[in-house]
C-alpha cells in the first residue's frame, strides 16, 4: 500500500448496497475479470465502461450495506480502484475491502466535500484526505495497526501465509 | 454483577471475552477470537483460492465447519453447478463432512438451528450476512467474507472489534395477527439501516421471554438490516429445551449482567401495535400496514420464503390463512420452506396441499426469490409482498420492482386479496 493515494474521484449517495453494486444474478462468476465487467451496475451504470486504474470511490453513508458478498470488493479491486472512501461503511464490507487489500478509509463529512471528476489525495499515515480541484480536506483518524499492517502485507492472505510460513520454519512457534 | 470496569457486561461483550480468553472485555478493544463454528454456503467456494494461496493444507477443526449450500439448489446455472463442485471436491480433499448437499439442504442459518451447531457462549461466523440470525442461542454470530472464511479454516480464529451494544426492551403482548415480524420491522423503523453498525444488539424484556425460538430468529436474523455485527438474547430455558437433543458441542450459557453499559437503550411496547411493513427501497421505511392498505396497493407476485419467515410456524400461520381460500387472480405467490425437514413436515401436515390448491406454488427448500438470482426474480415496476428480509433497489430482480416487506401472515392476505392487505381481516 502507498502511504499517499491519488486519483479521480466517482461520487455515490448514502446506502448504496451491494445489490447496486453487483447484482444477485451475476454472484456465480467467479472471475474478477468477468465481474468487474458489472461493477456499479445499478448504482453508477457508466462507471464499469470508464473507470480509470486508481480512481476513487467516494459514497456517503452506510456504503456497501447488505450481503456479505466478496464479490463487491472483488469486482473493484480487479477494476483498479485505488481506494474506497465514504462517510461511513457497512461491517462486513469494511472487512472485505482491507482483507483484499483496498485501502478503506471512513472519513465524517467526505461525501460532501467532493464533485464527481474531482481530484482525490489520502495520506494514510496523517490521516488527512483533500480535494486538490477545489481546494478543501478533512482530518481523519488513522487505521489501527492491526489493519495497517494488513494492508501493508497486501491484503489478509498475504498475512496468513507468512504466519503459516513462520509456524512451519523449526523453531517457529505452533 | 460489577466487573473491573466499574459495570457489568453485556451478552456480546461476554461472548467475545470467553472467545478471547480475557476475563473481560471492553467495547472498541481489538481481540482475537477462537471460533465455535464457521458455516459457508455458496460463497464459500471463493474461499478455496485463498485458503490454497495462504499455503494451508489442513482445517483447523473439521467438526466445527458446516457446509450448507442454499442460493441455488439444486444447481440452476451452470456456474452455481461449478460452485457447488468446487466445494464437494473442497469438502472431500480436506475431510468436511457437515456438508449439506441437495436432498438434505435448507438455508444455511437455518440448517446451523435445527441441527444444534451454534449453542450458548459460541463464537459463530458464516459467509452470509444474515448469520446473525444465531445469536437467538446466546452466542455471538456475524457474517464474514470468504477470504476471511480462509484464515478462520486454516486459523480457527478471527479479529473482532468489540461492538458496544444497544439493547432492546420490548414489553408488552401482540395483539391478534401481530407477529415477531412486526415487532423487528418496528425497531428497524426506529433504529434505521446505519443505527447499529458496527454494533451489537441485545434484545431483552418480558415479551422476549416469552417468545419461541423461532420468533427470536425472526428478531436476530434482521439486525443484518440495521447494520448490527450480531443480534442477541440471553439464553434461558426456551434455549436449552431447544437445544437439549440437538446440540452439537458443549454450552457454555452466558447472560448480560444487571448493570450492563449500553451504548443506546430502546424501550419498545408492543401493546396495541400494528402489523407494520417496510415499503420500497428499504428495510427502515417502515409504516403501520393499516396506512399502506388504505393506498390500494396491487401486487404481481407474492414470497413467503427466506432465513427470515420460512420456518415450520410460519407456514403452519399461512396454510391456516390460505384454507379454503384462493390466490387473487394475476398474483403468482411463491411459498418456499427453509429446509428440508420442513418441507417434508409440511407434507405430513398438509400444509403443501393447501397452498397449490389456493393455487400457489411450493417449491423446493432454498432462497428461492430473496435476493434476484435464482428464481422468482422480478421485472420492472413488479410490485413484491415477501416475508424476507430487504427491499433495496434491484434485490429481486429489476432495479425499479418495488418490494414490500411483510410478517408471513400478511403476505399471505395480500396474495389472497391482490393487494396489500391487513391479516387481521381474515382472522
Amino acid at each position: 500500500m502507498k502511504d499517499i493515494i491519488e486519483g479521480r474521484v466517482w461520487t455515490l449517495g448514502p446506502d448504496v448496497d451491494t445489490d447496486q453494486i453487483i447484482s444477485g444474478k451475476y454472484l456465480t462468476i467467479i472471475d474478477p475479470e468477468e465481474l468487474k465487467k458489472h461493477v456499479f451496475e445499478i448504482a453508477l451504470p457508466e462507471f464499469a465502461k470508464n473507470a480509470r486504474t486508481g480512481d476513487i470511490i467516494v459514497a456517503d453513508e452506510n456504503f456497501a450495506c447488505g450481503s456479505s458478498r466478496e464479490h463487491a470488493p472483488q469486482a473493484m479491486r480487479a477494476i483498479g480502484v485505488g481506494a474506497v472512501v465514504a462517510d461511513s461503511f457497512a461491517r462486513i464490507f469494511y472487512r472485505n475491502a482491507i482483507n483484499l487489500g483496498i485501502p478503506t478509509v471512513e472519513v465524517r463529512g467526505v461525501r460532501a466535500l467532493f464533485h464527481q471528476g474531482d481530484t482525490a489525495r489520502i495520506e494514510m499515515a496523517a490521516g488527512r484526505i483533500s480535494n486538490l480541484t477545489t481546494p478543501a480536506s478533512l482530518s481523519f483518524p488513522p487505521l489501527p495497526h492491526h489493519l495497517l499492517d494488513l494492508l501493508e502485507a497486501g491484503g489478509l492472505v498475504e498475512k496468513v501465509r507468512r504466519e503459516l510460513e513462520a509456524r512451519a520454519k523449526p523453531g517457529g512457534s505452533a | 454483577m460489577t466487573g473491573p470496569n466499574g459495570h457489568g457486561a453485556t451478552l456480546a461483550e461476554k461472548v467475545l471475552a470467553r472467545a478471547s480468553g480475557l476475563d473481560h472485555v471492553v467495547p472498541g478493544q481489538i481481540v482475537e477470537g477462537a471460533v465455535d463454528l464457521a458455516m459457508m454456503h455458496e460463497q464459500g467456494a471463493q474461499t478455496v483460492g485463498p485458503f490454497h494461496q495462504m499455503g494451508a493444507v489442513k482445517v483447523w477443526d473439521p467438526d466445527r465447519v458446516v457446509i450448507a449450500i442454499d442460493h441455488w439448489v439444486p444447481a440452476s446455472t451452470e456456474g452455481a453447478a461449478v460452485l457447488h463442485r468446487i466445494l464437494r471436491k473442497f469438502a472431500a480433499e480436506t475431510g468436511l463432512p457437515h456438508f449439506y448437499d441437495v436432498g438434505r439442504h435448507g438455508i444455511c442459518h437455518q440448517i446451523l438451528a435445527e441441527n444444534g451447531w451454534v449453542v450458548p457462549g459460541d463464537l459463530a461466523v458464516g459467509t452470509d450476512s444474515h448469520t446473525n440470525m444465531l445469536g437467538a442461542m446466546g452466542a455471538v454470530a456475524t457474517g464474514i467474507g470468504p477470504t476471511e472464511m480462509a484464515a478462520v479454516l486454516a486459523l480457527g480464529r478471527l479479529w473482532l472489534k468489540v461492538p458496544p451494544t444497544i439493547q432492546i426492551r420490548v414489553r408488552g403482548s401482540f395483539g391478534k395477527g401481530v407477529t415477531a415480524k412486526d415487532l423487528i420491522l418496528r425497531v428497524l423503523g426506529e433504529v434505521r439501516t446505519t443505527g447499529a453498525t458496527y454494533k451489537a444488539v441485545e434484545f431483552s424484556g418480558p415479551t422476549i421471554r416469552g417468545l419461541s425460538m423461532p420468533e427470536r430468529f425472526t428478531l436476530c436474523n434482521m439486525t443484518t438490516e440495521m447494520g448490527a455485527k450480531t443480534g442477541v438474547v440471553d439464553p434461558d430455558e426456551k434455549t436449552m429445551d431447544y437445544l437439549a437433543k440437538i446440540a452439537k458441542h458443549p454450552m457454555h450459557p452466558l447472560t448480560a449482567d444487571a448493570d450492563a453499559q449500553y451504548e443506546r437503550v430502546v424501550d419498545i411496547d408492543v401493546d396495541g401495535m400494528p402489523p407494520m411493513v417496510a415499503c420500497p427501497y428499504s428495510p427502515d421505511n417502515v409504516r403501520p400496514l393499516t396506512e399502506v392498505v388504505r393506498e390500494h396497493v396491487k401486487v404481481d407476485q407474492v414470497f413467503l420464503g427466506s432465513c427470515t419467515n420460512a420456518r415450520i410456524e410460519d407456514l403452519r400461520e399461512g396454510a391456516a390463512l390460505m384454507k379454503g381460500r384462493k390466490v387473487a387472480p394475476g398474483v403468482r405467490f411463491i411459498v418456499s420452506p427453509a429446509s428440508t425437514p420442513i418441507y417434508d413436515q409440511c407434507l405430513h401436515e398438509g400444509i403443501i396441499e393447501t397452498f397449490t390448491d389456493a393455487g400457489a406454488v411450493f417449491t423446493n427448500s432454498s432462497c428461492s426469490a430473496c435476493f434476484g438470482g435464482n428464481m422468482g426474480i422480478l421485472a420492472p415496476d413488479e410490485v413484491c409482498a415477501s416475508s424476507s428480509n430487504r427491499n433495496f433497489p434491484g434485490r429481486m430482480g429489476a432495479k425499479e420492482a418495488r418490494i414490500y416487506l411483510m410478517s408471513p401472515a400478511a403476505v399471505v392476505a395480500t396474495a389472497i386479496k391482490g393487494e396489500i392487505a391487513d391479516p387481521r381481516e381474515l382472522l
